[in-house]
């Protein structure tokens, strides 16, 4: 079953997280079949958020949300079920200074 | 024909909530094992008769429950085409008809047990609410309806019913494994399921409103789901131990608790002989296994204060010096200001009113404590004690204040006319 691992943290703190650490533990994962993607993002400085309402189209500057804590990358993974995704989830390195939501990914439902 | 419909009932009791548990294994949806049961205790009621009207049972009447609940559940699988995949995976443990009687493969009593053990961790995963994990505990461990459920915790059932129906959506969307945990993450995931029951005990035992006998139940239960935990764990733990004890030795005490108007009895002025020394004698005895085991935590050291007071014959007897030692650790174990406030005043009682009284006020004067009624009440107490009437009237008054409680503002009350009279 896929699960996404989305890292939130406070910027600042997540630049204290060495990339190299960061790769090494998707390359792991990788090794162990249990990495399908990811990647991190720039700055939440750098988001621009879109929306189109009743066909028009309004572009704004930031994320969508302000909060303190900004999305600061994801991993796709494979697991089992939720206890193996917390495990995988508990070693990415960024949870030692922000947090991981686990979502569950869901197939769309397409006809045909 | 009333003794028959008495027997099944009983009999519901018993073989209910495992067969429950196994048949969430076996057929892997919490709602189509709840109706493949439904179904077979129908049929059951049905075939357990004999021409007399007398109960006939089968050998085994939980494996036979199991078993004809399963092939309901796998025949309600079949007519649901969406259902599909699931029917894959669950026929491929379907019995076939070469296959010997289902029932003797399903003898084996340690399955029963491990799939109750099973139910108990998945209902209470971390990944789930609290309170979802309060209600899924009591709903399909236990076999509560979501209406006694509701009334105990003072919940509208519709609001309750909403909770289990997204923790069962979580559970099966997000893949929660029905399963016991790996040695490794056993003493985490222990910490939910021992404080999911010791919460189900407290709702039971020390709230003061709702239906009384609902809330015995409830008491009942949890000690059911301890004993469970306990049996269960190949090597169980302190804790495990020690909230089965506390739960016993404070069970032990309740008829002894309340007068005949239902007013609070203090532990001093309670009848020591309505206390359950069977219970007490069972308690006493896990608390010294849990700390045989050496790894003591709250629920044991707060058994172990109960083992102490249960051990004296009467209040002037209670060994003072012991209990206080065990707040220490206990304080040491938890950092709670309740606690340190439990402390001083057995403190008072193994040193006299003044040196307690120097400790409740200084946690008086920190944040934590300064609204809780039983600190002022307390205070109050001790100043008594010391003869300061016009000190102590001023705080049973704050406390009075303080607390919602009917039974404690009877107390406080009382207690203040004395000083008055």
């Amino acid at each position: 079953m896929k699960y996404v691992c989305l890292v939130y943290g406070e910027e600042e703190a997540m630049r204290g997280v060495d990339d190299n650490v960061c790769a090494a533990y998707g390359k792991e994962l990788q090794e162990r079949g249990a990495y399908l993607g990811g990647q991190p993002l720039m700055s939440v400085e750098t988001a621009t958020t879109v929306r189109v309402r009743r066909g028009e189209v309004t572009v704004t500057d930031g994320p969508f949300a302000e909060t303190k804590e900004q999305l600061a990358g994801f991993y796709l993974i494979e697991a089992r079920d939720l206890n193996e995704a917390i495990r995988i989830a508990s070693g990415i390195p960024p949870a030692q200074v922000g947090s991981i939501e686990i979502r569950p990914a869901r197939e769309l439902n397409v006809d045909g | 024909m009333g003794d028959v419909d008495g027997g099944f009932e009983a009999l519901y009791r018993e073989h209910a909530p495992a067969a429950r548990a196994t048949l969430i294994r076996l057929l892997g949806d919490f709602e189509l094992a709840e109706d493949a049961l439904h179904e077979a205790w129908i049929v059951a009621m049905q075939s357990w008769v004999d021409d007399g009207g007398a109960l006939q049972l089968p050998a085994n009447p939980r494996a036979w429950l199991i078993s004809t609940a399963r092939f309901k559940g796998i025949d309600r699988l079949r007519r649901r085409v969406r259902y599909r995949e699931k029917l894959a995976l669950v026929a491929a443990g379907e019995p076939s008809a070469s296959e010997a009687t289902p029932e003797q493969a399903l003898v084996d009593a340690t399955v029963f047990e491990d799939d109750r053990l099973r139910l108990i961790f998945t209902c209470c995963h971390p990944a789930l609410s609290r309170e979802a994990q309060v209600a899924l505990t009591l709903r399909e461990v236990c076999g509560l309806s979501t209406e006694e459920i509701a009334r105990a915790f003072l919940l509208r059932a519709p609001t309750l019913a909403q909770r289990i129906v997204r923790a069962k959506r979580k559970i099966q969307s997000a893949k929660i494994p029905y399963a016991i945990p790996e040695a490794a993450d056993i003493p985490m995931r222990l910490e939910a399921v021992l404080s999911v029951i010791y919460l189900v005990f407290n709702e039971g035992y020390a709230a003061s409103s709702g239906d009384a006998l609902i809330r015995r139940e409830l008491c009942l239960e949890a000690i059911g789901l301890g004993r469970l935990v306990v049996d269960l764990l190949e090597e169980p733990d302190g804790e495990a131990l020690g909230l089965l004890a506390l739960m016993l030795l404070s069970e032990a005490r309740r008829a002894a608790r309340t007068d005949g108007a239902g007013d609070l009895v203090l532990l001093e002025d309670q009848d020591r002989a309505l206390w359950d020394e069977v219970l007490i004698a069972e308690g006493r005895a896990l608390v010294a296994r849990a700390f045989a085991t050496g790894e003591v935590g709250v629920y044991a050291l707060q058994a172990a204060i109960a083992a102490v007071h249960a051990r004296a014959e009467r209040f002037e007897a209670t060994d003072w010096a012991e209990i206080v030692a065990l707040y220490d650790l206990l304080f040491e174990a938890s950092d709670s200001p309740v606690v340190a406030l439990n402390r001083a005043v057995a403190l008072a009682m193994r040193d006299g009113p003044a040196a307690g009284l120097e400790l409740v006020e200084a946690l008086l004067r920190e944040d934590a404590l300064k609204n809780y009624h039983l600190a002022h009440a307390a205070r109050a107490d001790l100043y008594r004690r010391l003869g300061r009437s016009e000190d102590a009237r001023a705080a049973y008054r704050r406390a009075l204040e303080l607390t919602e409680l009917e039974p404690e503002r009877r107390f406080l009350s009382r207690r203040l006319q004395e000083l008055d009279g």
